[in-house]
């Protein structure tokens, strides 16, 4: 009995002092003696966003032997962002880290958790649609990780050549394609609802025909003047969305199928259309290859033909939060230096094709981009491009994919779903404490 | 008799002196509550009452401004929580309610003279050791509309089986499903420790009396297997109204927000920065299933005394 | 009872056992050790090619061997969290049981409460930062040991109900203090009981994946759930991998059930009684 006691209390208190220290990595042990400094980066866990990540690391070790990069992941969606928020505020933040700009990059609080890069001198060769999503208070924050992205309609241009269709302007034209896609049997809009965000595109990416029929809409919006459910042009992705629904011109598995299934599906030709971000290219290379050559872009189609354009998305960010101090930040400040260089840019096309045009001047695309990114260069550089709202507005609801979800499968209707989300867009503007609301 | 009346005082003072002694140095020291109370106490109860504030409160991690019971009001406008409070209830209900009966008579079963009773056991705890998640990610797949292993199996039969986890009126009875099959073994395992603890006699009185084995379950089983079916309907009302990780890696809540329950209602509103509003509804699962579960036991107690 | 109808009975038993748990599990492990192409099919097929190194050598390898850091992890976590709940919570369910006095009510409202309220995860992170255990192994595993203790103090509880107060009364007259009573009487009686702790809170931990993500985040912190959460979104397609990662983690949990198989039931009879 005794023994017992005794071998309980030995095996409590020596695993406590194992506990004490955590197993740590297994790798080589990086301690930063000697002017070493070892930066920790956390990027979400995309595979194409960690490739990447390592890739750049690598190249910047080569060129600064006394930095090493460790990269460290995180979940995507909102879970990250929480994760993001959680660890910012408790001052455990990696010492660099990727995030989204625009609104997501605004409820970091940027003032009070990030420090300001102003002072690098590569700031003065961003983009400036790219620039204007990582600032706050006149101050620049970030560094563009990746390259612009659209989100539009993909298509298989072999199912369009097939049966004589033209690439659509106005959603009555799509409509009409969808019509005779679905008779050649072949799935007209794919749909993959068991990854809920990729529901919304039909509603985020309509921003530039809705900015088309009133260029004030964000400002307005931001201070609760317009609302998606009582602006007709608003209404209309809302309504698309029920509409494709209503027609069957959606996938049969819609509801199951997962961003993998719709990009073999468009691939296969098994489905014409896929209404998406253009970033997810890489993915489509990467899973089924060769098939980017048959893949083409259009912007999602609106009421007016003539006023048709392309609603663009800024690349995320990598920040650098105010607990890297000393040694490391000045290290920190090197890399993103680095990142918003060309040296930085083709390091990144090393590891992940690029899928749109990069956010820093003198960094160029390769000549053999697939038909989808050129189609997507042809709308900015013809001038036919707005920035989706999030770049616009920091308000932006939690919900809509959920409701999005509901109005593309028939459990909501187009009108309920916007006066929906409309209520759940409170809240957030409430939450930053937006005058008006 | 004549004991007790010999020397009243002498009686009054020893008792005393025991009365003293026992709260001097009662065999049960209250001592032994407090390395556990405070672990308990700093990690569980203080948060637990700082989020009564913080739930007052529109709080973004980053700073928090009082804004009185407005949270809750937002919270009762939110279209998934109505649904949600009902989903939840059903969730609670429908799940301890099969844990229930397919316990009582896996044990039973699991308790007679039949052949591999060592490898049925077995096989039906063996759920509770996979991880939850583990749980969900297996059954989405098992459960997938069309190439799924359940919805293949049915059309060898010729059935068309439904979709089970994007059927917005299914979702949220099939992930009941995986809870039970996940938990089932859980309550068969109190339920035979249950049974297994019920005096022989008592069996072999029945079987003299020549009562046949509906008898015996129904008059000897079931009164005397009560603590167990308190202990099942306790815990799994209470697992299943908090109920989060299998819905969550399952359907996230959907189609829609067709299997949201109060749990995952409150967990979005915490991924979405809602700290304050997030809380709120803490506060509010907290006061539901308090409403439910506390007079619930109680009863159950009470009954289980006076048998 | 005829053996006859036993036959019978055992017979749909074992039928019904095989196609609700035998399949499932089947497809876990048949999933793993198919190669990529076949596993995504997400058939119930006899595997073309077997890929158990394979598909074992590239889990592993993963992400600079997270898995093998998680298992380190989460062995440390699960173990150190259970003893403090085992001790602990019997300490409090014995004289919660035993002695009724001005505390039991509100020991007993708390008990219940820890059962009943989901824990505030902000509010707790805020209360790890000020003790300096935010992110911390340590942290984490008296934020588990908070958490599980109430269901282990229910469980002692009720059996400790069933143990004889003359057991106490006769210790007593022996001469036994508070500590002597529980340590070297009551703590014995419980072995059986205590196994069925064990194995129920060490797979309860092992297999929680919230609390470490919000308590212990970063990769070096892993435990094995998160892994697993890793792989589902890193490797969205690979299912083979993604199952066989699901096996890796299920084995120790697996291990400790045959080890104590046996036990686990006879501790949840009231064998105490007995002892």
């Amino acid at each position: 009995m005794r023994l017992r006691q005794i071998s309980v209390a030995v095996l409590a208190t020596s695993t406590l002092l194992l506990g004490a220290c955590s197993a740590g990595s297994l790798g080589s042990s990086d301690d930063s003696g000697g002017g070493k400094v070892t930066l920790s980066f956390l990027v979400d866990n995309g595979p194409e966003t960690v490739k990447a990540a390592e890739q750049l690391a690598k190249d910047f070790t080569a060129k600064n032997p006394n930095v090493t990069i460790k990269v460290d992941t995180r979940p995507q969606g909102t879970e990250g962002d929480n994760l993001v928020k959680t660890r910012l505020s408790t001052s455990s933040m990696s010492d660099l880290f990727q995030y989204n700009t625009g609104s997501l990059f605004q409820a970091l609080a940027p003032q009070k958790n990030l420090v300001s890069v102003n002072d690098g001198s590569w700031v003065g060769s961003l983009d400036k649609n790219f620039s204007i999503t990582v600032t706050s208070d006149n101050k620049v924050y970030g560094a563009p990780w990746g390259q612009f992205m659209a989100g539009a309609i993909l298509y298989n241009k072999d199912v369009y050549s097939k049966l004589g269709l033209q690439v659509p302007k106005s959603w009555d034209e799509f409509m009409a394609n969808n019509a005779k896609i679905k008779a050649s049997g072949v799935d007209p809009v794919i749909q993959t609802y068991q990854e809920t965000w990729t529901s919304q595109l039909f509603i985020l990416g309509d921003m530039h025909n809705v900015l088309a029929a009133d260029p004030q809409w964000a400002d307005k919006y931001t201070k609760n003047q317009a609302k998606y459910a009582t602006t007709p042009a608003a209404l209309e992705g809302f309504q698309h969305l029920q509409d494709v629904h209503d027609a069957g011109y959606e996938n049969k598995d819609f509801a199951s199928a997962k961003i993998t299934d719709g990009l073999r599906y468009l691939a296969q030709g098994k489905g014409a259309q896929y209404p998406m971000l253009s970033g997810q290219l890489s993915q489509l290379i990467a899973e089924n290859p060769g098939s980017e050559n048959k893949i083409g872009l259009f912007a999602i189609p609106g009421t007016d033909a003539s006023k048709n354009g392309l609603t663009v998305w800024s690349p995320s960010g990598v920040y650098i939060p105010v607990s890297t101090t000393g040694a490391k930040l000045d290290a920190a400040k090197k890399f993103l230096a680095f990142i918003a260089s060309p040296e930085g840019c083709t390091s990144y096309t090393a590891a992940s094709k690029p899928t749109g045009p990069f956010a820093v001047k003198g960094c160029s695309l390769p000549a053999d981009v697939p038909p989808a990114v050129k189609d997507l260069q042809g709308y900015i550089d013809a001038g036919t491009s707005s920035l989706a709202l999030e770049f616009l507005s920091p308000v932006k609801g939690p919900a809509l994919e959920q409701i999005c979800v509901e109005v593309g499968s028939g459990i909501r209707k187009a009108d309920a779903g916007a006066k929906l989300y409309d209520e759940d867009v409170k809240k957030q503007a409430q939450q930053l404490g937006l005058e008006g609301w | 008799m004549a004991t007790t009346t010999v020397d009243r005082t002498a009686r009054t003072r020893n008792d005393a002196s025991v009365a003293a002694r026992k709260r001097a140095k009662s065999p049960y020291s209250n001592w032994f509550y407090l390395p556990a109370a405070i672990i308990y106490g700093v990690l569980f109860a203080v948060p637990t009452l700082t989020s009564f504030y913080f739930s007052l409160t529109r709080w973004s991690v980053f700073d928090s401004k009082f804004i009185g019971l407005q949270n809750y009001v937002t919270f009762f406008q939110e279209p998934g929580l109505v649904s949600g409070l009902w989903h939840t209830l059903l969730y609670g209900v429908v799940t301890s309610g099969l844990k229930v009966v397919l316990g009582m008579l896996l044990a039973v079963l699991l308790t007679s003279q039949i052949v591999a009773r060592g490898y049925l056991r077995s096989v039906v705890f063996f759920p509770v050791l996979v991880s939850t998640i583990g749980v969900g990610l297996m059954f989405t797949v098992l459960m997938n509309p069309e190439r799924g292993l359940i919805n293949q199996s049915l059309s060898i039969f010729g059935i068309t089986g439904p979709g089970w986890l994007t059927d917005p009126h299914l979702a949220l009875f099939s992930v009941a499903l995986v809870d039970v099959w996940k938990g089932v073994g859980l309550a068969t395992l109190i339920y035979i420790a249950g049974i297994v603890s019920i005096p022989q006699e008592y069996f072999e009185a029945a079987r003299m009396d020549g009562a046949s084995s509906w008898n015996t379950f129904r008059s000897i089983i079931i009164p005397l297997a009560r603590p167990a079916t308190v202990t099942v309907i306790i815990l799994s009302l209470i697992g299943g109204l908090r109920s989060f990780d299998l819905i969550w890696s399952m359907t996230r809540g959907g189609p829609g927000f067709t299997s949201d329950v109060i749990a995952s209602v409150i967990y979005k509103q915490y991924q979405a920065g809602f700290y304050g509003l997030s809380t709120a509804g803490n506060v509010i699962l907290f006061v539901l299933v308090t409403a439910i579960v506390l007079p619930l036991s109680r009863f159950l107690n009470r009954k289980e005394v006076e048998l | 009872m005829t053996f006859r109808r036993n036959y019978l009975l055992s017979f749909v038993a074992i039928v019904a056992s095989i196609v609700v748990f035998v399949v499932p599990f089947a497809f876990i492990v048949l999933t793993a050790v198919k190669d990529q192409q076949q596993a995504s099919l997400l058939d119930f097929s006899w595997p073309r090619h077997w890929q158990l190194v394979q598909n074992f050598v590239d889990v592993v390898q993963a992400r600079d061997y997270m898995v093998i850091i998680a298992f380190i992890n989460s062995t440390i976590l699960t173990v150190v969290s259970v003893a403090i709940m085992v001790i602990l919570g019997s300490m409090v369910a014995f004289v919660l049981q035993r002695r009724k006095s001005r505390w039991t009510g509100l020991v007993n409202f708390l008990v219940l409460s820890g059962l009943i309220i989901p824990p505030a995860v902000v509010p707790t992170i805020w209360v790890l930062q000020k003790l300096g255990l935010f992110s911390t192994m340590p942290g984490l595993i008296l934020v588990e040991a908070a958490f599980g203790m109430s269901f282990c103090i229910l469980l002692f509880r009720a059996f400790i109900a069933t143990i004889p107060r003359e057991l106490d009364e006769a210790a007593i007259i022996d001469g036994a203090g508070p500590m002597r009573l529980f340590f070297r009487v009551i703590l014995p009686l419980l072995r059986s009981v205590i196994v069925t702790v064990v194995v129920v809170q060490s797979v309860t931990v092992f297999n929680d994946f919230t609390y470490p993500l919000y308590f212990l985040p970063g990769d070096q912190n892993a435990t094995v759930q998160l892994t697993l959460y890793n792989f589902s979104s890193q490797f969205g397609t690979e299912y083979n991998l993604l199952f066989m990662n699901i096996l890796l983690i299920t084995i120790p949990p697996l291990i400790m059930f045959l080890f104590f198989n046996r036990r686990i039931v006879a501790g949840m009879t009231a064998g105490a009684i007995k002892g």
